[in-house]
């Protein structure tokens, strides 16, 4: 891939992840499937780490690593491609699930997973969020 | 769209009613006694289908009511011991539910045999598909025509099912959770929350004992070879979108068996018949017409 439209991937991806904390937050459903979800996340997208803090169902903070003592419950992490596909407005069989990239070894689910699924139909949601960025979907 | 029985016919405006007829049969399965809920619709043929793990016959209420499909075909479909209405056995309450090839083959024969079902068709979805291939192996000649809705001999697991019953995890929302990204985006989302709704309603333990028979009991690897189609003609139809058992899981099954018929079927995931009835029945429809042919 061209160095520039690798950067522009990064961007990209980088947008829809810093979205996340008002996609979700302006869900009222949402965030109420969320209401006993308070834990610590990691999302990984490529090299790029981004932490999530979720209390009762809100992203309560969103912070870009590299952090210096990383701490999180479970972690999500794939390739800045394997995201892209994702977040397709409509993805392509394959990428259309969190599961689906992962038994391709495309996502990597780690960590305590107990708050992952728990309350999965939450988490889903919320990672799915950002197809709805920048296609209205 | 399917032309629905009963709606739109009533000159009065009167309440749509499904021409759907519920009722149970009393049968013993393994030496215990069964009471199974079965739903039947049409006349014609007929046509058994099978639910997927951990749902119920619910499934099929838009084949069910599709008039090209009753016009031709007798369909019936049941709900396996432990799900839907079904009663579970006396003395559940002390046994952990788990399905194998023996139990499951042993259900549906003596279903098809209790309401004296001359050489039907089955047609299984996921776990049914699985067991229609085992049915094409021990017991091609009693039946018309198999048909095997994301159906492979074997596939690759992709999630803990410890997950699914546990005291700290909520049952029925984690195997919604679990399923629901099974579908195509394309489906309409009632009905993929539809179909959410019958996984939301299993009992404790009923998925996970399904799947029992899916992961370990049912591996049928070097075995569907010995399916003869001459007998029994064999459809095989995948959704695209289903990961779970994919469009190479089913090719790579059809290649060991000669003269089945094969098709990936575009827009839909491992529910076709309750994820998206429209798109599902551009493709059921032309098999149900084939197999009417050969009569």
């Amino acid at each position: 891939m061209a160095k520039e439209t690798e950067r522009a991937l990064a961007a990209d991806l980088a947008a829809r992840v810093d979205a996340l904390p008002t996609l979700v937050n302006s869900d009222p459903w949402l965030v109420h499937r969320g209401r006993f979800v308070t834990t610590e996340l990691l999302l990984e997208l490529g090299r790029g780490a981004y932490y999530l803090a979720i209390e009762r169902g809100r992203i309560a903070a969103l912070e870009r690593g590299p952090r210096p003592m990383p701490s999180w419950r479970f972690a999500l992490r794939a390739g800045e491609e394997a995201w892209r596909r994702f977040w397709q407005a409509v993805p392509e069989p394959h990428y259309h699930d969190l599961f689906a990239m992962a038994k391709r070894g495309e996502l990597s689910i780690e960590g305590d997973l107990h708050p992952f699924m728990a309350n999965l139909l939450y988490f889903k949601e919320v990672l799915a969020a950002p197809r709805r960025e920048r296609h209205g979907a | 769209m399917p032309r629905r029985g009963a709606s739109g016919t009533a000159p009065d405006m009167a309440a749509p009613i499904d021409p759907i007829i519920g009722r149970y049969v009393h049968v013993s399965l393994s030496g215990r006694p069964h009471r199974l809920y079965f739903e039947e619709a049409g006349e014609g043929i007929p046509l058994v289908c099978l639910h997927t793990a951990g749902a119920d016959g619910r499934q099929f209420r838009h084949l069910m009511t599709d008039r090209d499909v009753t016009d031709r075909f007798r369909v019936l479909t049941f709900d396996l011991p432990w799900h839907g209405k079904s009663t579970p056995p006396e003395g559940w309450q002390r046994e952990e539910y788990r399905l194998t090839t023996r139990a499951y083959t042993e259900a549906i024969r003596v279903f098809c045999a209790a309401l004296e079902l001359e050489r039907p068709v089955v047609l299984g979805c996921s776990i049914g598909g699985r067991i229609v291939l085992s049915l094409a192996i021990e017991h091609g000649a009693e039946f018309r025509a198999l048909i095997g809705l994301e159906a492979a001999d074997y596939q690759a697991p992709w999630y803990d099912t410890t997950w699914l019953h546990r005291p700290d995890v909520h049952g029925s929302e984690v195997c919604a959770g679990l399923v629901s990204g099974m579908m195509a985006p394309q489906s309409p989302e009632a009905s993929r929350w539809e179909t959410l709704w019958h996984y939301m309603q299993g009992g404790p333990g009923v998925f996970k004992g399904d799947l029992y028979f899916y992961r370990v009991d049912g591996d049928l690897r070097d075995r569907v070879g010995a399916i003869d189609t001459a007998r029994c003609a064999l459809y095989l139809l995948t959704g695209e979108y289903d990961f779970s058992c994919t469009p190479e899981d089913t090719l790579r099954t059809a290649r060991q068996i000669a003269g089945v018929e094969t098709q990936i079927m575009k827009e839909l995931g491992h529910f076709p018949m309750s994820e998206n009835p429209a798109q599902f029945r551009r493709y059921i429809l032309p098999v149900l017409e084939r197999i009417r042919a050969r009569g």
